[in-house]
C-alpha cells in the first residue's frame, strides 16, 4: 500500500530485478545464441519500478513497454517462466511465442505490452476505462519512456484520459535517450530546458518529475497519482528521471553474428565518459543498499544475504531456461484465434 | 419473423440488441452520443456509449485495452480510411496480443467502418481498401451485402472472441431488406450462394454483389446461368463453397470494387488456380477498379469502377462467346 513503503520489499525487489537483467544480459555470452532479436534492459530503471508498483493493491493493472522484465518480477510473476521466455521455450510465460518484448502476466495484473514506441499507452488506457466501470477504484499504471512522448499515441491518449477522468497514473521513465538520439536532440521541453512533465499542462492534468532513482520519491509521487485515480480525479504524469545502465538493447546484427551487448550511447556514440560515470556513481541499487543499512532496516549481512538469494534464484532461472525444451511446432498456430 | 429494414438500421439493431444481452458491449467514437438522449446513451448510458475526441489511435488502442481488460468494445470509425492514421493499432496490436502473451489474453473487439462511397467524395474517401486489412494472422474482416448479413454479421463480430474488421458499405446504407427479428446470427466463414447457375461461378463482395446479380440476370437473357456467391466473410474466407461451385462451372470470373493488385479477388484466384486448376475450363478472369485513385468528376468515377456490363462481359470472353475484357 503507498501509505508506508517497506524498504526490505523495495531493496529486495530492486536487487532481483538488477540480478535477473544481469544474467540476460550475460547470456548473450556465456550462451551465444540462446537470446534472439532484440532484447532491453531495466538495469538502472529498478528503484523507479519498484517504487512504482509498489503503489498497487490486488485489482489494479499495469502495461508497459518492450523494456518489461522489471515490472512483472516485482509484481510476482516467476522468474523460471520470464527467463524461459526469453530463452523461447516452452515453459516461457508466454508459451515462447511472445520472447522478451511481451511478457504477458494478468494473472498478476501484468495486462501485457507493445513492442511499439508509444502504442502501449491507449491500450493502459483502455483498461483504465474497464476500471472505471467496474466501479472498484482500480487503478491502470502505464509506463513508457520519454521517446513515446512525442509519439501521437501519447497526446491523443492523455487528452481522452484527462477529459475523461480515467484511473490511470502515466509514468514517463526518462532515460534521456531514445535509441541514439539525447533528449535535448529530440524534444522541444528538453531542448527548451523544461521537465517533459510539462507536457501534462497541455492536458489540464498534474505533470511531476521525480528522482526515479529513489524508489520513496517514486513510491510517494505516484501513490499521489494513484489515490488521486482511485479517488475518481483522472489521471497524472509522472516524469520519473532514470539512467538505463545498459545500452538500449543488445547489438542488432544478422545470424552468423554472436549478439551482445555494446557499451552504453554516452560512451559509445557520444564519448561522453563523464555522464556515464556520474550514472554509475547514482546507481539506484547500491544507494538503496547503502540506504537500508544505514537506516538501521537492515544489517549487512541481512542485505548481502538477500542479494544472495537474489543471485541463487536467477541463477536457477536461467538453469530453468537452459533445460526446458522448445515448444512443440503446433504451437505456433494455437494462438492466433480465440474463436 | 422477419420485416423490412434499411442495412443501416440493421447495423444499429445488432449493436443494440447485443448491448441489451451483454453489459461489457461498449459503443464509442467520433459524433456519437454528444446529447443525453441519444439513441444508444439513452438505453445503455454514458458508461458504455461515449463521444471520442478526433483521435483514432486513442480509440482503436483504447478498445486493444478495453478488450484485454475483460469488456468488448465496438469502436464506431465512420469511414475505412480513417483506420489508416491508425493502422498500428488496427494490424500490428490488437491482432497480435492473444498470440504474443501465448494465449493470455484475447482481443474482442469490432472496428466498424464504412467504405466505397463511390458517391463524388473523391480520392480520400471512396476507397476500397480491405486488402489492408487481409493477410494479418488473427484479424477478422467481414464485409456485409444485405440488411441481414450485416446484422447477423454484426452480432457475431460482437460475439467473437477476436479483433473484427466490420466493413459496411456505404452505397448500400439505405438498402432497404428482409431483416429477421429478435437474435440473428450469421456465421463467419459461411458464402452464400445469391443466384444458383451452371455455366459460370461469379464472385462478389459488397455492393458488387447487386451489380453480379444485375449482370447475371442480364446474361440470363442470353441463356447464361451464372452462379453468384458473397463469400460475406473474407478474413475467414469459404474456399469449399467457391471450389465447389467452380467444380460445377468450370469458369470463375471475380468481381471487385478494389483495383487489381489490392483486391480480396486476386486471393481467390490464387487459392481456386492452386486448388481448382483442373477445374477449370477457361482462364480465371477479374473485373476489378481501374488502377487509379477514384476521380471526382461523375463520369470518370463511374468509368473506373466494375459494372454490370463489364461483368457481363467478362463472363461472354470465359465461355468463349466474346473477346477477354480490357
Amino acid at each position: 500500500m503507498s501509505s508506508k513503503p517497506d524498504l526490505t520489499w523495495m531493496y529486495t525487489q530492486m536487487v532481483r530485478i538488477r540480478e535477473f537483467e544481469e544474467r540476460v544480459k550475460r547470456t548473450f555470452t556465456d550462451h551465444p545464441g540462446v537470446i534472439r532479436g532484440h532484447t532491453h534492459l531495466a538495469d538502472g530503471v529498478e528503484a523507479s519500478i519498484v517504487g512504482s508498483v509498489s503503489t498497487l493493491r490486488e485489482g489494479d493493472q499495469v502495461l508497459a513497454t518492450y523494456r518489461c522484465h522489471g515490472y512483472p518480477l516485482a509484481m510476482g510473476t516467476s522468474a523460471d517462466a520470464m527467463m524461459a521466455e526469453i530463452y523461447g521455450k516452452a515453459t516461457g510465460l508466454c508459451k515462447g511465442i511472445g520472447g522478451s518484448m511481451h511478457l504477458t502476466d494478468p494473472a498478476n495484473g501484468f495486462l501485457g505490452t507493445s513492442g511499439i514506441v508509444g502504442q502501449g499507452i491507449p491500450h493502459a488506457a483502455g483498461a483504465a476505462w474497464a476500471a472505471q466501470i467496474r466501479g472498484n477504484q482500480d487503478v491502470v499504471l502505464s509506463f513508457f519512456g520519454d521517446g513515446a512522448s512525442k509519439q501521437g499515441s501519447f497526446h491523443e491518449t492523455l487528452n481522452v484520459a484527462s477529459l475523461w477522468k480515467l484511473p490511470i497514473v502515466f509514468v514517463m521513465e526518462n532515460n534521456g535517450y531514445n535509441v541514439v538520439t539525447q533528449s535535448f536532440q529530440e524534444d522541444a521541453n528538453a531542448a527548451a530546458g523544461q521537465d517533459l512533465s510539462i507536457k501534462a499542462t497541455g492536458y489540464a492534468m498534474p505533470g511531476v518529475t521525480i528522482d526515479g532513482g529513489d524508489p520513496v520519491a517514486v513510491h510517494e509521487a505516484v501513490g499521489a497519482a494513484v489515490q488521486r485515480a482511485r479517488d475518481g480525479e483522472g489521471p497524472t504524469l509522472v516524469e520519473s528521471k532514470v539512467y538505463r545502465l545498459s545500452a538500449h538493447g543488445n547489438l542488432i546484427a544478422p545470424p552468423g553474428v554472436p549478439l551482445h551487448y555494446p557499451e552504453h550511447e554516452a560512451i559509445e556514440v557520444f564519448g561522453d565518459t563523464e555522464q556515464y560515470a556520474a550514472a554509475l556513481r547514482g546507481d539506484p541499487v547500491p544507494r538503496m543498499r547503502g540506504r537500508v543499512v544505514s537506516e538501521g532496516v537492515l544489517t549487512s549481512d541481512e542485505a548481502e544475504r538477500i542479494a544472495q538469494e537474489a543471485r541463487d534464484e536467477m541463477q536457477a532461472a536461467v538453469q530453468f531456461g537452459l533445460d526446458s525444451p522448445y515448444p512443440e511446432l503446433d504451437e505456433a498456430l494455437a494462438y492466433v484465434h480465440a474463436s | 419473423m422477419s420485416r423490412e429494414l434499411p442495412y443501416i438500421a440493421a447495423i444499429d439493431e445488432a449493436i443494440h440488441q447485443e448491448m441489451a444481452r451483454d453489459e461489457t458491449v461498449l459503443y464509442y467514437g467520433q459524433n456519437l452520443a454528444t446529447v443525453e438522449n441519444a439513441p444508444f446513451v439513452s438505453d445503455f448510458g454514458a458508461d458504455r456509449v461515449r463521444v471520442t475526441p478526433i483521435s483514432e489511435t486513442a480509440e482503436i488502442g483504447m478498445a486493444v485495452g478495453a478488450a484485454m481488460a475483460g469488456l468488448r468494445p465496438v469502436v464506431e470509425l465512420y469511414m475505412a480510411e480513417f483506420m489508416l492514421v491508425a493502422m498500428d493499432q488496427v494490424t500490428n496490436e490488437a491482432p497480435r496480443m492473444r498470440a504474443m502473451s501465448g494465449g493470455q489474453v484475447k482481443v474482442p473487439l469490432v472496428l466498424k467502418a464504412g467504405y466505397g462511397f463511390a458517391a463524388g467524395w473523391a480520392g480520400q474517401h471512396t476507397g476500397v481498401i480491405t486488402n489492408m486489412f487481409l493477410g494479418v494472422p488473427g484479424l477478422k474482416v467481414v464485409a456485409p451485402a444485405t440488411p441481414a448479413d450485416a446484422k447477423g454479421l454484426m452480432a457475431t463480430a460482437i460475439r467473437d472472441d477476436d479483433p473484427v474488421v466490420f466493413l459496411h458499405h456505404y452505397l448500400l446504407t439505405l438498402v432497404h431488406g428482409d431483416v429477421p427479428e429478435g437474435e440473428y446470427l450469421v456465421p463467419f466463414g459461411q458464402a452464400s450462394v445469391r443466384r444458383t447457375g451452371g455455366d459460370v461461378t461469379l464472385v462478389a463482395t459488397g455492393w458488387m454483389v447487386d451489380r453480379a446479380l444485375a449482370a447475371a440476370e442480364l446474361l440470363a437473357g442470353e441463356g447464361i446461368e451464372a452462379e453468384v456467391i458473397d463469400p460475406r466473410t473474407l478474413a475467414p474466407l469459404d474456399m469449399p463453397t467457391i471450389l465447389s461451385s467452380v467444380e460445377k462451372t468450370g469458369r470463375l470470373v471475380l468481381v471487385d470494387q478494389a483495383p487489381r493488385h489490392s483486391a480480396v479477388s486476386g486471393v481467390i484466384a490464387g487459392e481456386v488456380a492452386e486448388h481448382g486448376f483442373g477445374l477449370l475450363k477457361a482462364p480465371i478472369v477479374q473485373v476489378t477498379a481501374l488502377d487509379a485513385t477514384v476521380p471526382y468528376s461523375e463520369p470518370l468515377e463511374a468509368h473506373v469502377l466494375p459494372d454490370e456490363d463489364r461483368i457481363a462481359s467478362a463472363v461472354r470472353s470465359v465461355l468463349g462467346t466474346a473477346p477477354v475484357a480490357a
